[in-house]
């Protein structure tokens, strides 16, 4: 679980249990357990794929994203396995995250200075835990985008449920359908956007770990709590 | 179906115009025209579609009423609705209505199709399903305004009465009218069909019929299907014929301007981030924060281990 974080010293000495003497290890914050990344490439992976195959049936524009398919019949098909297989994959990510991500009120601050954020004055900021409050948005926003897109999908899906619903509820959840998925799709935008511009953010989703220095600068709180849950365990040895 | 020499003057899920130059064929449009005044509810159209087409629905179950399919079916494309109606008088009105595609001058079908060139209307007017390029999701269901297309269990693809497309463009009325037996269904331009329900309006009225009418509603923009009511005033009283029938509002929402609109703020949130990238930068972590990360963690081990 992510609450597991370890931390090494400068010399290089376990002060957790993921010593192993692994290079990568050193001097660095363990962000996210193997279990973590894999859960949330898995849920990527569905989104990537339910993305563009939801995209092919939204605008006729982008009706050739059903040739990654194969068609538009398959793109029909599987679009809604994959999407339930994304809902089934966020669900362990939603239980596994969630108690980081309510909202405090040092958060509702951070928002309202936006403009320190999106121009990287940090240290205007007030500190940041685990999460962010733009983090903490995206995953609620998660949240509800993928229950509305469950509910309306399943309405929605011809081939096994639309015909248990009237007409109008059917177009109302293509409405529903469509707004969300919107809503997601530019929310995730935002999310790769962010990883691409908060340099290290990468790392810790392929690789698992953040240098402290980066846990100091963008989410000081809990670079704090590592290092005193680090001391703690140590002293207990 | 596909096999057709008619000029498509509006294909599903396309963003361009259909090609335009043969516009001299498109002045003229035909019509069906059901005179429910005249209908006797033999079904001989019923079986006349059945053969045309080479369809073969399943046996049903009887269940009292004449009534047979209960509802339009992927393999039944036009039905008779029995409707017993009690009038002011206080007598019974059998009204019998020929349901099928009312092939609408603004479909709702083809407006909710996402499969390019799956839903087309020719030029005369007739709307069509190509089954080849049908995906199967049901899309035309929620966009007609008439609940008249059905998705095959078979084959997944959706289907509807084609007016006899393949008939028509060779110069043959469509196979329901053929065989109707009481000169109840006629086929022609609109225009003439327009003309003989006016004779025949002026004609119910004189009998009576006060509230008769044609039913050709300006809500879909007319349709290629016309009825002859007794009582225009109340299409309902015809198996929940639409009063006013229309795109659904939500279909126009769902299949309208905000599509484009959804793409491009999509397309800008992810332009926005290059752009802020460019302007602004990567957000990096420096020596600094890490000697400072040291510090701070030295310092707290420190305190640590000084505590008793």
């Amino acid at each position: 679980m992510s609450d597991s974080t370890h931390i090494t010293d400068a010399s290089g000495q376990s002060t957790g249990e993921t010593g192993h003497g692994s290079p990568w290890r050193r001097d660095t914050l363990l962000r996210y357990t193997a279990s973590d990344r894999t859960n949330h490439w898995m849920t990527a992976i569905a989104f990537v794929l339910a993305a563009l195959s939801g995209l092919a049936m939204f605008h006729p524009a982008l009706f050739g994203l059903s040739g990654l398919f194969g068609g538009g019949p398959w793109t029909r098909i599987l679009h809604p396995f994959i999407g339930l297989f994304m809902v089934g994959a966020f669900a362990f990510l939603a239980v596994r995250f969630w108690h980081h991500n309510l909202m405090q009120p040092a958060d509702w601050k951070w928002l309202r200075q936006y403009r320190d954020v999106i121009t990287n004055r940090e240290d205007r900021l007030p500190e940041v835990g685990r999460y962010n409050a733009g983090q903490k948005l995206l995953y609620w926003a998660i949240v509800v985008c993928l229950a509305v897109l469950l509910l309306t999908g399943i309405v929605i899906w011809r081939a096994y449920f639309s015909f248990y619903f009237s007409i109008r509820v059917v177009r109302l959840a293509a409405v529903l359908h469509s707004f969300c998925a919107f809503a997601l799709i530019t929310s995730i935008i935002v999310h790769i956007y962010a990883a691409i511009w908060v340099k290290g953010s990468v790392h810790a989703m392929t690789r698992g770990t953040v240098t402290p220095g980066w846990a100091w600068k963008h989410h000081r709180a809990w670079f704090r709590e590592m290092i005193h849950a680090a001391n703690s365990r140590s002293r207990s040895d | 179906m596909a096999l057709q020499s008619l000029d498509i003057i509006r294909r599903s899920a396309t963003t361009l115009p259909e090609p335009q130059v043969r516009t001299g064929t498109g002045d003229v449009t035909v019509a069906k025209l059901i005179d429910t005044t005249k209908c006797i509810g033999c079904k001989a159209c019923q079986v006349a579609c059945m053969e045309w087409n080479d369809l073969r629905d399943e046996i049903g179950t009887n269940v009292g009423a004449y009534q047979n399919p209960h509802d339009l079916t992927p393999s039944s494309w036009t039905l008779m609705r029995f409707a017993e109606v009690e009038n002011t008088q206080g007598d019974l009105e059998w009204l019998i209505r020929k349901d099928g595609c009312m092939h609408c001058a603004d479909p709702g079908c083809l407006k909710a199709c996402p499969a390019p060139g799956a839903i087309v209307q020719y030029a005369n007017g007739i709307v069509d399903f190509h089954e080849e390029n049908c995906i199967g999701c049901g899309y035309c269901i929620a966009g007609c305004p008439f609940d008249v297309p059905r998705v095959s269990k078979k084959d997944h693809k959706a289907y509807k009465c084609t007016l006899c497309s393949d008939r028509v463009a060779v110069g043959l009325e469509p196979a329901c009218i053929k065989s109707c037996p009481t000169g109840a269904l006629v086929f022609g331009t609109k225009e003439d069909m327009k003309l003989h329900a006016a004779e025949r309006v002026e004609d119910l009225k004189s009998r009576g019929f006060e509230n008769a009418g044609l039913y050709d509603p300006p809500g879909v923009g007319g349709t290629h299907v016309m009825y002859v009511l007794h009582h225009a005033d109340q299409p309902h009283l015809y198996s929940d014929l639409p009063d006013e029938p229309h795109i659904s509002h939500t279909v126009r929402l769902w299949k309208g301007v905000t599509k484009p609109l959804a793409l491009a703020a999509m397309a800008f949130t992810a332009v926005a981030g290059f752009f802020h990238y460019i302007r602004v930068g990567p957000n990096e972590t420096d020596e600094g924060d890490e000697a400072r990360a040291a510090q701070e963690t030295a310092k707290t081990r420190s305190v640590a281990e000084k505590r008793p």
